[in-house]
């Protein structure tokens, strides 16, 4: 009797097999299911910039629309541009952004390097939580009651950025507290140890190690409010000529535009309610672009 | 230039919990005293009582006196920003500033602390790095960032940084456990060479260490869990390890505990 054995087979059995049929089919499903995901939650996007810059991209290509405004047009008369509004929107968030930046800081410092743990800390947490659930409208109506109707002064620009300052401090306070949290306190103790105070280590060490996601943070946070509609709505009348001056009269925004030419039923209101669309989108895209550039200049390196 | 320092009946609490129990031993001027003992037994928070380090964590508090050169650190009227200032300390880990250049860690400590003009701390950060032994390796890249080093030349970046500010005593908590043996090497002879000029304290797990580069040793243990730390035994390092007076450090040096 002979038997014969198969030299090409190993003697025992291999320790590592091949992925199961199970297993195969349960992960194509799971990758089905969430480029499926992925897909869906780009349609509405690509819809939105589609229908922005199908709508919008002729008048924005224009020369005039980024230096004139619409003082003097009439409402069905093309031609005119949206300066007056850009100067607002940006001059709205710069004084918000002015105003909120230093005073978000302020607090987030307090809270991770002076008040840990403490009850002031822990309320002033639970306020800025609070506050950043806050609708715009509310703040707008809060700015309206305490600086027209109690102080009965006029509204303007400058009563708008107050709201924006409402609706940014806390989304700075948050971003930043997140960043100085995440610097470790080996550096705080080297820099202690060196004999350096408390507040220069603060200055010195700790801010410019968070700086770089400090700064992503105020940015985003104010291309955030930029695109408030509420404040501009109820603190400040539309404008269609340019104006400077924060503190009294009548000023364009980019918001507000679109919603003073949404009543305007010509091509002209179209146009501008498109194009203003597509600059708002612009700048606030700018906002970010700017965001991680700062972030990348920033940043601690090694090399 | 390197002061005594005399610990006096020191009690060290994290809040309620009692941490050290009673440590009163004496380090002499320009020497090694090293901290051993098992994980938990209270030898780096003393260490760290000795620059007021300790108090920078919420309801820490030290009863007692430290006294260097027989003034007391925990004086009603000391400055313990002052007190860092004579007293440096290097950390475990490598701890570079990220956002400075390999020069700009190196001065940070006097940056920091007040004005010197550009070509003074250019002295100072050749005399340090000289003295870390590391200056040779990065004299050409001082505008590069410090973390780019790896980390033994951080460790000794860190060094340089501390001996920068010219202090009395040296404090090192565990210098060398995240570093290789080369690395720890060139740390040790780093030790040997520092002696000259500064008083240096030693914590480290590391009992060859203890016994290569200390003078004195202390052996620090605690009785059980929850129970503070407590100072069992200080002489002569030779002494320690070839014949110590107590059970337990005789116990713990030849491995048969903890």
């Amino acid at each position: 009797m002979s038997t014969s054995v198969d030299l090409d087979k190993s003697a025992v059995e291999p320790t590592f097999v091949g992925i199961s049929g199970g297993r195969r089919a349960r992960n194509a499903l799971a990758t089905g299911l969430m480029t499926l995901a992925f897909l869906i939650a780009l349609v509405p996007l690509v819809w939105v910039v589609w229908t922005v810059v199908s709508k919008g991209l002729a008048p924005v290509l224009t020369g005039h629309w980024w230096s004139e405004s619409l003082n003097g047009l009439l409402a069905r008369q093309q031609g005119g541009g949206a300066y007056h509004a850009i100067v607002g929107t940006l001059l709205q968030g710069l004084v918000c952004a002015v105003l909120a930046t230093p005073i978000g800081i302020m607090v987030a410092i307090y809270l991770v390097e002076y008040g840990a743990g403490t009850r002031l800390a822990r309320a002033t947490t639970f306020m800025v939580d609070i506050l950043t659930g806050v609708p715009s409208i509310v703040a707008a109506l809060f700015v309206y009651a305490v600086w027209i109707s109690i102080f009965g002064l006029p509204r303007s620009a400058f009563a708008v950025s107050l709201a924006l300052v409402l609706l940014m401090v806390p989304v700075v306070v948050r971003s930043t507290e997140e960043m100085l949290r995440i610097v470790p306190d080996d550096l705080r103790e080297a820099a202690y140890a060196l004999g350096v105070p408390k507040w220069k280590t603060i200055v010195k060490v700790v801010i410019p190690t968070a700086l770089s996601g400090m700064l992503t943070g105020i940015v985003l946070a104010l291309a955030r409010v930029m695109g408030e509609t509420a404040p501009v709505l109820i603190l400040v009348a539309y404008a269609p000529f340019i104006n400077f001056d924060i503190f009294q009269g009548n000023m364009a925004s980019l918001p507000l535009l679109m919603t003073v030419e949404r009543s305007n039923p010509t091509d002209a209101g179209a146009d501008r309610l498109w194009g203003a669309a597509i600059t708002l989108i612009l700048i606030i895209t700018l906002f970010q672009l700017l965001a991680a550039f700062l972030s990348k200049v920033t940043a601690p390196k090694t090399k | 230039m390197a002061k005594r320092l005399d610990l006096k009946d020191v009690n060290i609490f994290y809040g309620r919990f009692h941490a050290v129990d009673n440590v009163t031993l004496s380090v002499a001027p320009r020497s090694v005293t090293a901290f051993i003992g098992p994980s938990g037994c209270g030898k780096s928070t003393v260490l760290r009582t000795l620059n007021r380090m300790h108090e920078v964590i919420p309801g820490a508090r030290v009863e007692g006196e430290v006294l260097l050169d027989g003034e007391n650190i925990y004086g009603s009227s000391v400055d313990p920003v002052g007190v860092r200032r004579t007293i440096g300390m290097v950390f475990q880990r490598p701890n570079p500033f990220p956002t400075m250049s390999i020069r700009d860690n190196v001065v940070a400590g006097l940056k920091l602390q007040g004005r010197k003009s550009r070509k003074e701390l250019d002295e100072v950060a050749e005399r340090a790095l000289r003295g870390a032994n590391l200056w040779n390796e990065v004299k050409d890249r001082l505008t590069k960032p410090g973390g780019g080093l790896s980390g033994g030349q951080q460790q000794r970046l860190c060094i340089a940084r501390a001996i920068a500010v010219q202090p009395d005593v040296l404090l090192m908590d565990e210098p060398c456990s995240a570093l290789d043996p080369i690395s720890t090497l060139a740390i040790e002879d780093l030790i040997a060479e520092l002696k000259t000029e500064y008083t240096i304290v030693i914590v480290t797990h590391n009992m060859q260490q203890a016994a290569r580069v200390s003078d004195q040793t202390a052996f620090f243990n605690l009785r059980a869990t929850g129970e503070p730390g407590r100072l069992v035994e200080i002489d002569d390092t030779p002494k320690m390890f070839s014949n110590p007076t107590q059970q337990a450090t005789e116990d713990y040096i030849s491995g048969r505990f903890g």
